[in-house]
């Protein structure tokens, strides 16, 4: 059973909000990728003769307190906020992914632990979680990764459970199980790649808060730690600069806000694609 | 529906306990030795070992959890480590001043939010509602760290209106303690008044076309009954149960807030407890939260029933 229209079916033109999106993360990615080669200045070389430059010719968004290009910094840093974006999202889909099938599938008291056990993990607010967790090791940015991949675990596995329920009845299940199917052939093979397209634009989604997650936990300390040019990081770093070098913050802050927007643009079009009604929904 | 409450009530009841396990372990993970934090890290070795065995810190681990909620429950929640006072009051006045700041905030994501969701229903497809999109867009993708610095740089640095940080008793003087909560509550209102206005403008938009509008346009009603009194009373359904859930969300939007602005709550607590280690404080703190989350988040569901008619919680809902 082929799932209701692919993000990239032909005939249908992308939505305007699908371009923008696509547009607006293509050239950030693009960017992170080329950072080491398109950043005009060294992102680490400390430089106390070029301490608060405001934005000029040479240092296109000023330098920060040790005298460090912001832009070639920014430019940096967007790799480490792909990465925690991604990364996270990826780990949540991992555990979330299996676990939700595995209850949607086999129901009874599986499904009841796996999805009181993830309750207990969603009764704590995302930020408290990722605290908590964060709290028992010395701080790095990868651990602060997989605590936000961990934190949206529940999530994840609540919407692949909702999917499986759903597909569990279909016919082509039926028929996979009365051919003898081994269970993880219908999970893996028939149930999961049916239940991919809203998965995925889950995950899209999921992207902007684990990258908003994984800065906040940054800024509070709990992330990437100096000289790292982390977007949080450097919010961090900046504020007590505030008065006299406001585009210390501004210019990861403003990045930041473009990233998320991008990808919100994207996870919506892709969602309205793929989910007619929910359009005429919202259009009516 | 008195037993769909009860039930509910049960199992979060039971969540909290699990939650409690789960705090209590990570934390015994945690690598610091209370007895050393509590009596300095110069402390002879015979005296460290002397305080281990008083508090029990070589027993097992489940007979440590069952001492700890145990007095927990009789409202003893033990000693600060980092700042010898009982944790109690301490928690009390943190939990006061960040339900102030959440409470003035959710009352103006309430109103703010709701009016702006109808005014973008309004005009809809006119400037008005791709200002109100546009807006509310920029409030979720922004994170509350960003909004909140450039409040301080605005408000603080240029205008020199507000502090940038701080907290100041309301018995310092209403104005002085007002100041102080400006700034933290402009940025929490920020960051969360995307969902109330995104749902409000759609639901709004939806029942404006709905027949019975129509039909109250047509018997001649102003414009102001028919939106005020037919339509909106509807339209508010799912905003109603978004706003309960925004108070949860609020409980995880004052860590960050709470640490920039230096206002002296539950957040900060829980933010201050983990770099210095105070892990009496941690638990006490993280439970308190998740009891807040935990009942926000009933409120949502209970709100839901009672205002929906079509939905009915029963033993066979889902």
């Amino acid at each position: 059973m082929p799932p209701e229209g692919s993000v990239f079916a032909p005939r249908k033109p992308l939505s305007p909000q699908l371009k923008a999106g696509l547009a607006i993360t293509g050239a950030i990615i693009l960017l992170g990728l080329l950072a080491p080669w398109i950043a005009p200045h060294p992102w680490d070389t400390i430089s106390m003769r070029t301490r608060f430059l405001p934005p000029n010719a040479t240092y296109w968004l000023g330098t920060d307190e040790y005298g460090r290009d912001v832009l070639s910094r920014l430019l940096m840093g967007t790799r480490l906020s792909l990465a925690m974006g991604v990364g996270a999202t990826a780990f949540s889909l991992a555990i979330g992914v299996p676990i939700g099938l595995a209850a949607g599938y086999f129901r009874g008291w599986i499904d009841e632990a796996l999805m009181r056990a993830a309750d207990v993990l969603m009764a704590l607010p995302p930020i408290m979680l990722g605290l908590l967790v964060l709290a028992v090791t010395p701080p790095a940015l990868w651990k602060t990764a997989l605590a936000v991949g961990f934190v949206y675990v529940p999530q994840i596995a609540r919407l692949a459970r909702s999917v499986t329920l759903s597909l569990a009845n279909e016919d082509f299940i039926q028929a996979a199980k009365a051919r003898a199917e081994s269970t993880s052939y219908i999970l893996f093979r028939e149930i999961l790649p049916n239940a991919w397209p809203p998965l995925i634009v889950e995950a899209s989604l999921r992207v902007t808060y684990a990258i908003l997650l994984g800065s906040a936990l940054s800024f509070l300390g709990l992330g990437a730690q100096p000289p790292s040019s982390d977007w949080g990081l450097m919010i961090s770093e900046a504020r007590s600069f505030l008065d006299r070098a406001p585009w210390i913050a501004f210019a990861p802050g403003l990045a930041m806000c473009l990233l998320v927007i991008g990808i919100n643009l994207l996870g919506d079009g892709a969602r309205e694609r793929l989910d007619p009604r929910l359009k005429a929904r919202v259009k009516a | 529906m008195a037993a769909y409450i009860a039930r509910r009530i049960v199992l979060i009841t039971l969540v909290l306990v699990a939650v409690s396990i789960l705090v209590f372990a990570i934390t015994t993970l945690l690598p610091a030795n209370v007895a050393y934090l509590i009596l300095g890290p110069f402390a002879p070795p015979e005296q460290v070992r002397a305080l281990e065995l008083k508090l029990g810190l070589n027993d097992p681990v489940w007979q440590q959890y069952l001492r700890w909620a145990g007095a927990f429950l009789s409202g003893d929640l033990g000693e600060s480590t980092l700042m010898n006072r009982p944790i109690a009051p301490l928690l009390m006045e943190a939990l006061g001043r960040s339900l102030v700041l959440t409470c003035v905030s959710f009352v103006l994501i309430a109103v703010i939010g709701i009016g702006l969701g109808v005014i973008a229903a309004l005009r809809h497809g006119r400037p008005p509602d791709h200002t109100v999109s546009i807006a509310t867009y920029l409030g979720i993708a922004v994170p509350e760290f960003f909004w909140a610095i450039v409040v301080i740089v605005i408000f603080a640095a240029w205008l020199g209106w507000l502090p940038a940080s701080g907290y100041e008793p309301l018995s310092a003087g209403f104005a002085v303690w007002a100041k102080h909560l400006i700034a933290p509550t402009l940025t929490l209102v920020f960051g969360h008044l995307a969902h109330v206005s995104r749902l409000t403008r759609s639901s709004m938009i939806e029942v404006l076309q709905s027949p019975y509008v129509t039909a109250a346009r047509a018997k001649g009603l102003p414009e102001r009954v028919v939106v005020l009194h037919h339509a909106l009373r509807n339209a508010l359904l799912p905003s109603i149960t978004v706003l309960a859930l925004d108070f949860g969300r609020l409980m995880g939007g004052i860590v960050v807030v709470e640490t920039i602005f230096a206002y002296p709550g539950l957040g900060r607590l829980v933010v201050f407890s983990i770099q210095n280690r105070d892990i009496p404080t941690l638990q006490a703190a993280i439970l308190v939260v998740a009891a807040i989350y935990a009942f926000a988040n009933l409120v949502a569901d209970l709100l839901y029933a009672f205002l929906n008619p079509k939905i009915r919680f029963g033993r066979h809902a889902a």
